[in-house]
């Protein structure tokens, strides 16, 4: 069975942690388990930007990563960048071990609208499903429901489901249907 | 998407090029990246892009003046410039020198989402016209095909088998029996019909002009050579190319043909990258090619190559039944583009149209219709509108060779208009190319002024 790690850096919520984790449990067919280690994020934060650098966050993290998980996504509630780009939702190092998400922009609250931690919850699922697929090896998939849809801003996410299309699933050796 | 877009990102920052070339992988592009205008240009020189993402600031040659290398290189490539240092005087030079968007760094994700799906939209646009036109030009031309004998119904039955086929055919029948409009049906009805058709006329070319003409060249492969431009062969990459004349290319030329003909890849002039294209090729000739490899002029190994199935056209003397039905056509396509209201040709015109020869076959026929719809008058052409001279029996004083005849005619032809060739072709009733070969071949020589 594969092992997947939710990494907090800095999130306490565990109830929506927990969900996370049932989810991508579900849909990776993995062993998923939270786990924290001692990282400081604040080290991170561009003053020009007031942004955290995603790239070397993910850069210095990487030594650290647990042996035995297969993949890791670490989640954070800081605003993520990296230098071309305004923000992130999150990145992910592709056919590797390591993705980094972040949950700043997905809280409706950042766009005027009241808390829901429904939309909140579902779209965290997706942002984590999503870069695991890049840590699986696959790139954006044209299809307009699965979760490998790039995604440029929350609309995006929410027009999407958290599931990977056949088509994507295929492309995972675990999840093929022989492996399975 | 219709096809994977290339794109080119320019840029001295490593992280920028980084993540750009990431972020444009995902989303199932071709990605390639430079980190200066120099390697940039010399990347374009090897291969063309689709979308060049270049930076307004780099150490050596900057964005703008990179951005004006490429418009001399490739019109068709989209550039976008970067920059983290925006200012409106540089965004309006980069936007009049052609470049298709100015963007400032840090880009937000949806706007540079926004602005490359926007691009491939235009690049789509682009390649859709021109398909589109392609197609437009073979579906008249095929409408062109006039011929209700049993002659010309065979050869359509030929092509409409033929055209369902990837295999190479060789064309052969007179000048102006309408080979290239064969080759153009077959395009038209076959799998490739969505590709383009590249027609190479190989006599018109001298023997260095054709073989930058059929596999293109590189920047700087000889005087003159200033860009580098894609040959025929590339350009036919998935269609169709049609190399008229077959029979003049130089012996040179024919080893060549044949290695793209077996390999299907071929090198620019001048260049080095081995270019890969998907083609089919169709070829024609008046002449006996079976007869020039027996006196070796043609190669064996090639005629073999290229005669996989071969489509006779009958000259018009043979299928003068055809003869009022293609009249008729082209009395009622000069009228209309004259404007005059001659709808019809009388019984003495049809009599003597269907009593002379045509050794220039339809494209005389056409030229004749089209003078007789000038000098003719409405409503109907008449025989005396036709410049056909009957035969006296008597030879010309000192000719008796049918070679010594078309020589000296050629020659007073010629001079008549004063080596004017498009004149000369036009009155003579046969093409440009046809009138070059027939001048190479009796070694005709202008008159010193």
């Amino acid at each position: 069975l594969q092992q997947i790690v939710l990494l907090p850096l800095n999130l306490n919520n565990e109830e929506i942690l927990n969900d996370v984790r049932n989810e991508v449990a579900a849909e990776f067919k993995a062993r998923v388990i939270l786990s924290y280690i001692p990282f400081d994020v604040s080290a991170y934060i561009d003053a020009k930007r007031l942004q955290y650098d995603a790239n070397t966050i993910m850069r210095d993290l990487y030594p650290l990563l647990p042996a035995s998980a297969d993949k890791v996504v670490a989640i954070m509630d800081g605003d993520l960048f990296i230098p071309i780009l305004t923000f992130i939702f999150g990145q992910a190092y592709v056919n590797n071990k390591l993705s980094l998400v972040s949950t700043y922009r997905l809280l409706p609250e950042r766009y005027g609208l009241p808390p829901d931690e429904k939309i909140f919850k579902a779209r965290l699922v997706k942002e984590v499903i999503h870069e695991l697929g890049h840590n699986y090896g696959l790139r954006h998939c044209f299809q307009p429901v699965c979760v490998m849809r790039s995604s440029t801003y929350v609309e995006d996410i929410d027009l999407k489901e958290q599931h990977l299309c056949p088509k994507c699933r295929l492309k995972i050796p675990h999840l093929t249907p022989s492996a399975l | 998407m219709p096809r994977s877009y290339s794109i080119l990102i320019v840029d001295d920052e490593i992280s920028v090029r980084d993540s750009l070339y990431n972020w444009f992988t995902d989303d199932g592009y071709i990605v390639e990246v430079a980190e200066d205008a120099k390697t940039a240009l010399n990347m374009l020189e090897e291969n063309s892009y689709d979308i060049i993402l270049a930076d307004i600031r780099m150490p050596g040659m900057d964005g703008l003046e990179m951005q004006r290398r490429i418009r001399k290189m490739n019109d068709k490539a989209i550039v976008i410039i970067m920059t983290a240092f925006a200012s409106v005087d540089s965004a309006v030079q980069a936007l009049k020198d052609g470049a298709y968007d100015y963007v400032t760094k840090p880009f937000d994700p949806d706007d540079l989402s926004h602005m490359i799906r926007n691009a491939t939209k235009q690049l789509n646009l682009s390649d859709e016209n021109e398909t589109l036109r392609e197609k437009v030009s073979t579906l008249e031309s095929v409408d062109d095909i006039i011929g209700d004998s049993p002659a010309m119904q065979n050869v359509l039955n030929e092509v409409e088998i033929v055209a369902k086929t990837d295999s190479t055919v060789i064309i052969t029948g007179d000048s102006g029996t309408g080979k290239e409009l064969i080759a153009r049906a077959i395009h038209a009805n076959s799998p490739r019909r969505y590709f383009p058709l590249v027609a190479v006329h190989c006599g018109a070319l001298a023997e260095s002009l054709l073989e930058s003409e059929l596999f293109g060249h590189a920047k700087g492969a000889f005087t003159g050579a200033q860009f580098q431009r894609k040959g025929k062969f590339e350009m036919a990459d998935g269609g169709t190319i049609f190399l008229d004349e077959i029979a003049t290319i130089s012996s040179k030329m024919q080893i060549e043909l044949l290695r793209v003909l077996e390999t299907k890849t071929f090198v620019r002039v001048g260049g080095t990258k081995e270019i890969k294209s998907d083609f089919r090729v169709i070829c024609a000739t008046n002449r006996d090619l079976k007869q020039m490899v027996k006196e070796g002029n043609f190669r064996e190994d090639l005629y073999y190559r290229l005669n996989v199935y071969n489509i006779h056209i009958p000259p018009l003397r043979e299928r003068l039944s055809d003869v009022p039905l293609l009249a008729g056509y082209f009395l009622k396509k000069y009228a209309k583009a004259m404007n005059k209201a001659i709808t019809k040709i009388d019984e003495s015109a049809i009599k003597a149209l269907q009593e002379y020869e045509w050794p220039g076959n339809v494209r005389e026929l056409e030229n004749m219709i089209e003078r007789a719809v000038v000098v003719g008058s409405e409503p109907a052409i008449t025989a005396k509108d036709l410049p056909i001279v009957k035969n006296s029996g008597t030879p010309l004083p000192g000719v008796e060779k049918l070679d010594d005849l078309e020589k000296t005619h050629i020659l007073q032809v010629l001079s008549k208009y004063e080596w004017n060739i498009s004149k000369s072709a036009a009155a003579l009733g046969i093409d440009r190319v046809t009138l070059y070969n027939k001048i190479k071949k009796h070694q005709i020589q202008r008159p010193e002024r």
